[in-house]
């Protein structure tokens, strides 16, 4: 693969800012627009540009495949389990109020955690997406 | 624990047998988390229909939110049978699977099939437990989505292919039925069904409700396989590994049914036609052609997987039959029907996926004489033959009587007629296969063959011995079905 030396010097100024704007939306999501998935989503694409630019080999030395196998059920079992937590407290499942001293928070930590979650599941099947449809070869 | 959250319970538990089973990744792990998982769910439906046949409907609030504005789940006599007939199931399944997977399945897999087994369960009891029409959807795409995965990790290349036409196929019957959940919520400003019951009266207008219908309807009718919409059902089931198979043939459609009675009865009511044309005698008379053609079409297959999907295509047709009659008998029937079916359909499938790990094949020609070897794979196989004839003695007999009983009561004499006159077919299908596997001389390859592993028998002649069980003694699976069908008519509005 030819390395283009703009396309490289230009991801480099551009990855760390799309890895913040991700982070931004993710904690944002109580206040505006936003949330898990679609923090999850830009985190995503930081690495596709990464791996678009650098070759599927480098980007999965960053991300190996066996650590998006592990983060996929991980983020969904996240969320399942803050449910249980809900359920453990005397609440129903996916009851956030006893989460914390008072149900505000409760609610807050609830869904501050739900959505991390998510985050790593989104972040995580969209790379694993990507990989599969980049690894196939001609045959 | 379970008397208070037993309806989240029971779709949680094989939720976090599957995020489990993946994150284990060893096959022998993942299979035992998967089993202990669904034993789990089990016990809660059992649970949760003891207390419902004491108390009457089970309600529960997701994360404490009033049915209004939050998601509510609703137990009663109606889902309360299908939770415990699909996680019933579930658990022989997963002891079947065990051997049939290590065989058919590469083991870098086998621990994404267990995952991929468990979510497609969670999603069909989540479909039946909710009692919120968007959560539905939802759980209806992880019950599809898990089975084309499931479908495509078959041995066959073909399995793609299958899995392929089925993704197109479910994808179209899930948004049909999201249009119409949209137009009910448009129209009552509800998703609760609940409470959509309550406002329909209310509406001025029903055109918005009987395009809503008629978008329900047909999404739901391309997930049960109903007659002209089948098309995907014989090779997802062919292809499909043998285990996966046993799984969806038995539950999956029977989930999809009691999604459709659930409209039809507790939502719209079945007299609100489409139009000039009743959806009871649209029913009817498709269900009449999936009993007759689907029946007609398994007399000339040749793959026995193929032959057994087409008949489950035709017993479907008696299920909707049975709700299309919509009386006590004919919906009992059906209810009944829906649990003979998924037992004996079970224990077809797993002595076909029994004969496929012995000798490797499942084609008619190829099998002569295999009953000799293997008798008491053939001997399940034989009985489940018998109850989709409907013999006296096994329980399709019983579902038969009850719908026999349900069209004389609606004034269908004819349809009484056909019912028999159906079972003729299946007659020819299943003498097709039972005169090959047990009067034909075994052919070189099913000489040297044994008897199936005793864990993959166990389940076997469970299925079978209480689909003798239930035609000898039908009392409890009749009050189950009666009272469901109770229900669905007490909920017409």
């Amino acid at each position: 693969m030819r390395r283009d030396l703009v396309l490289r010097v230009a991801s480099k100024f551009i990855l760390p800012p799309i890895m913040l704007f991700a982070l931004y939306v993710q904690f944002h999501g109580d206040y505006g627009p936003g949330g898990g998935f679609q923090a999850g989503v830009i985190a995503a694409a930081a690495i596709i540009l990464y791996g678009l630019v650098n070759g599927l080999a480098r980007a999965q030395k960053m991300v190996p495949q066996a650590l998006l196998e592990v983060l996929m059920p991980s983020g969904v079992l996240i969320y399942a389990a803050v449910g249980v937590a809900g359920l453990m407290t005397g609440e129903n499942y996916l009851g956030y109020d006893h989460l914390a001293h008072d149900a505000v928070h409760g609610q807050e930590w609830g869904v501050f955690l739900v959505e991390a979650g998510v985050f790593l599941t989104v972040f995580s099947s969209m790379i694993a997406i990507f990989y599969a449809f980049a690894g196939r070869r001609r045959s | 624990m379970i008397a208070v959250h037993g309806p989240v319970l029971v779709v949680i538990l094989p939720l976090f047998g599957a995020l489990v089973a993946a994150l284990v990744r060893r096959p022998l792990l993942a299979w035992a988390v998967s089993l202990i998982a669904a034993i789990g769910s089990f016990v809660v439906a059992v649970a949760l229909l003891v207390q419902v046949r004491a108390e009457g409907v089970v309600s529960y609030r997701i994360g404490g939110w009033a049915p209004e504005i939050g998601i509510e789940y609703r137990v009663d006599a109606v889902n309360g049978l299908i939770l415990v007939l699909v996680t019933a199931i579930a658990v022989l399944t997963l002891v079947y699977a065990r051997r049939s997977v290590l065989s058919e399945i590469i083991p870098e897999r086998i621990a994404w099939f267990y995952a991929m087994l468990m979510l497609c369960l969670t999603g069909l009891l989540g479909m039946a437990v909710t009692g919120d029409a968007f959560n539905v959807f939802v759980f209806l795409e992880i019950s599809s989505l898990s089975t084309y995965v499931l479908i495509a990790l078959g041995r066959d290349r073909r399995a793609l292919v299958a899995a392929y036409q089925y993704l197109i196929v479910g994808t179209i019957g899930a948004t049909f039925y999201v249009i119409g959940v949209g137009l009910l919520y448009l129209a009552t400003g509800t998703l609760n069904l609940g409470l959509i019951v309550e406002r329909l009266p209310e509406i001025a207008s029903p055109r918005a409700l009987i395009a809503a219908e008629a978008f329900i309807v047909v999404g739901i009718a391309l997930k049960l396989a109903l007659f002209p919409l089948h098309a995907w059902l014989p090779n997802a089931y062919a292809y499909a590994p043998s285990s996966a198979t046993v799984f969806l043939a038995s539950t999956a459609t029977k989930v999809a049914v009691y999604l459709l009675a659930r409209y039809i009865f507790g939502v719209f009511g079945v007299h609100l036609g489409i139009g000039s044309v009743a959806i009871a005698s649209v029913l009817i008379v498709l269900s009449l052609a999936a009993m007759f053609i689907a029946s007609a079409a398994a007399v000339f297959q040749n793959d026995i997987k193929r032959l057994l999907a087409f008949s489950s295509v035709a017993q479907v047709g008696y299920i909707t039959l049975g709700l299309a009659l919509a009386n006590q008998s004919g919906i009992t029937g059906a209810f009944l029907h829906i649990v003979n079916h998924a037992l004996m359909k079970g224990a077809a499938f797993m002595a076909v996926g029994a004969i496929i790990y012995r000798s490797g094949t499942c084609k008619l020609d190829e099998l002569s004489g295999i009953g000799r070897t293997m008798p008491v794979t053939a001997a399940a196989l034989t009985i489940a033959g018998l109850g989709l004839i409907g013999v006296p003695g096994t329980s399709g007999f019983i579902s038969k009587y009850y719908l026999v009983l349900g069209a004389f009561e609606a004034g269908f004499w004819w349809v009484a007629l056909l019912i028999v006159a159906s079972s003729v077919i299946a007659v020819l299908y299943v003498g097709r296969m039972m005169e090959v596997i047990w009067f034909r001389e075994p052919n070189q390859r099913c000489r040297g063959l044994g008897e199936a592993p005793a864990e993959m028998l166990a389940p076997m002649v469970v299925l079978a011995g209480m689909t003798i069980w239930f035609g000898l003694d039908a009392e409890l699976p009749a009050s189950l079905a009666g009272a469901a069908a109770h229900v669905l008519l007490g909920a017409r509005p």
